[in-house]
């Protein structure tokens, strides 16, 4: 079934959309990402504009981080105070990076750059994922390995301008949350990703949050950084593609339901490792796109 | 699918040669397309007017029929190799490029007309793009402007249909030509050519108003006349895309 996408002026099948939304929320709900990574090439991989799929793509983390945010607050997993640090970085980092993404649209060189970004963190992510699944395997086989407990006392906790975030049993100082919330918010803008891929880890390793409240406080962030994003680019670059990110989220929902289903289901070592193939099996196929000799050279307006 | 049809009746007055002509009967027409879906389909016919019989050592008679989008500057960029990966390096700007150009004929176009009346009345996808801006470290813009007539006739913005027309009795004709759904609204010309030794006889032009409807249509305006608007809105249908989907599971998974 074709349907016309008016902002990116291409036809789909929505099917394909809705199962491109699927494969995403299947992800989400096994192993607990968000999936934007994954989300935003696979558009590209469909012929949907580089520029209206990052725009999108942003829009739709904002639809599928709604009812997770709700969820985390009802169980009080939320540390609001640190969550309102990390966003004014965000705040902050997003409009730069829809400024950068502008710059580079009017040169005709945004969608190299998004590809060089993609192929830079695809393949970090997929490489750390398969030398980890590879080790928890092994770990697996012989149990009698012990994992180091991990600091809670960081040297973000030198810094100036301390303040106490009570949710998280925390004094450290605001520069780090806010960096790691700028960082994230140009991603965000720039590739259309939530990126709880650096957000997570910074949490708890720089800024040595306590686990139960990091996804909580992150989702909290991605909320609003990605719906800021949104409003963003459909006032200066008009790329946001509303029809495409409903359908994309319908099948997200329904993925992500059958994804906790089936991450019961099957072992997590093995799931890593399908996740980790699969982001390097993406990661090269854009490189791919990159070194190969296009079939045409010539290409229309800015991408 | 939903076909939506537009005629352009062609009325028959004066005369030029051999007392065949073919002149429009109404000025402007309106065509609406539903922007959702895949595409449609222009339906134009008209008819040729004679007031005596043809001559027994008169050539064939052909219909060219041409129609234009509106125009628009269109910029062109070409990929070259660059630390072995493949990146824009340089960007013609194609002035006054019809957004939709499309030739239907009643036979092959090159046999049925001569180079130069094509050039006089500029038809074919050689004479669609006319205007390149000059660039001083381009030295020649053609490979450019023949790149956005490929690109376009890809995407089937330009078409070439030979031997589309239906030419009935040497009177009546009639063309299908099919719409892409990523039409440029606004003002389209269709220009009409009775054809006969290769010289076009007489011509006829009308013009028809395209416009768009549906959801398609008006989001695409929001979007371009109120675009704050349409961020907030974009936001909150995904808000309410999310939540009411993730909760409708919820309660079909209690039941």
């Amino acid at each position: 079934m074709q349907i016309y996408l008016p902002i990116a002026e291409v036809s789909v099948d929505a099917l394909l959309l809705l199962g491109i939304g699927g494969m995403v929320g299947i992800l989400s709900g096994m192993f607990g990402v968000g999936g934007g990574f994954i989300l935003t090439p696979l558009l590209f991989f469909i012929g949907i504009p580089p520029a209206v799929a990052v725009a999108s793509a942003a829009n739709q983390i904002a639809g599928s981080s709604f009812s997770a945010l709700l969820a985390h607050l009802q169980r009080r997993t939320v540390d609001m105070k640190m969550g309102v640090v990390l966003l004014s970085g965000g705040l902050l980092g997003s409009s730069f990076g829809v400024m950068v993404f502008s710059i580079l649209r009017r040169q005709g060189q945004f969608e190299l750059v998004v590809s060089l970004l993609y192929v830079l963190l695809l393949g970090i992510i997929g490489t750390l994922m398969l030398m980890e699944s590879i080790r928890a395997i092994r770990r697996a086989r012989n149990p009698g390995t012990v994992v180091k407990p991990r600091k809670r006392h960081t040297w973000a906790h030198g810094l100036p301008l301390k303040m106490r975030f009570r949710t998280s049993q925390l004094y450290v100082s605001a520069i780090p949350p806010f960096v790691v919330g700028a960082a994230v918010g140009v991603l965000a803008a720039i590739m259309g990703v939530g990126g709880g891929f650096i957000m997570v880890p910074a949490m708890i390793y720089i800024i040595g949050m306590p686990t139960k409240v990091v996804v909580g406080t992150s989702v909290f962030q991605f909320l609003f950084v990605t719906g800021f994003t949104t409003i963003l680019q459909a006032v200066q670059n008009k790329s946001v593609e509303t029809v495409l990110a409903v359908i994309l989220l319908v099948g997200g929902v329904i993925g992500a339901q059958v994804g906790v289903l089936l991450a019961a289901r099957l072992k997590a070592e093995q799931l890593r490792m399908f996740l980790a193939l699969l982001v390097v099996f993406v990661c090269l196929k854009l490189a791919s796109d990159l070194v190969l000799r296009p079939a045409e050279l010539y290409s229309i307006g800015s991408s | 699918m939903l076909w939506r049809m537009l005629t352009v009746l062609l009325a028959l007055p004066c005369l030029s040669w051999a007392e065949e002509t073919v002149v429009t009967g109404v000025s402007h027409s309106r065509f609406s397309l539903n922007a959702a879906l895949d595409g449609s389909e222009l339906f134009i016919f008209g008819a040729v007017r004679r007031d005596a019989p043809i001559p027994d050592n008169a050539g064939k008679l052909d219909v060219v029929i041409t129609v234009r989008g509106p125009e628009q500057d269109v910029t062109v960029r070409h990929k070259s190799r660059r630390f072995g990966i493949w990146v824009n390096t340089a960007a013609v700007e194609v002035l006054d490029a019809p957004s939709y150009y499309a030739i239907a004929a009643s036979g092959p176009l090159d046999e049925i007309l001569s180079e130069s009346d094509r050039l006089r009345y500029n038809i074919g996808m050689d004479h669609a793009v006319r205007r390149i801006a000059s660039h001083p470290k381009i030295a020649s813009a053609r490979p450019f402007s023949d790149a956005l007539v490929r690109l376009r006739e890809k995407s089937g913005l330009y078409t070439q249909e030979d031997g589309a027309v239906a030419l009935a009795e040497d009177t009546l004709f009639q063309v299908g030509l099919e719409l892409p759904a990523n039409l440029v609204e606004g003002d389209y010309s269709a220009e009409f050519f009775l054809v006969r030794n290769r010289r076009v006889i007489d011509r006829g032009e009308t013009g028809i108003i395209v416009q768009k409807t549906g959801v398609g249509r008006w989001l695409y305006n929001l979007s371009q006349e109120e675009p704050l608007l349409y961020g907030i809105l974009s936001v909150a249908l995904a808000l309410a895309a999310g939540w009411t989907a993730a909760t409708a599971f919820r309660l079909a998974r209690r039941r």
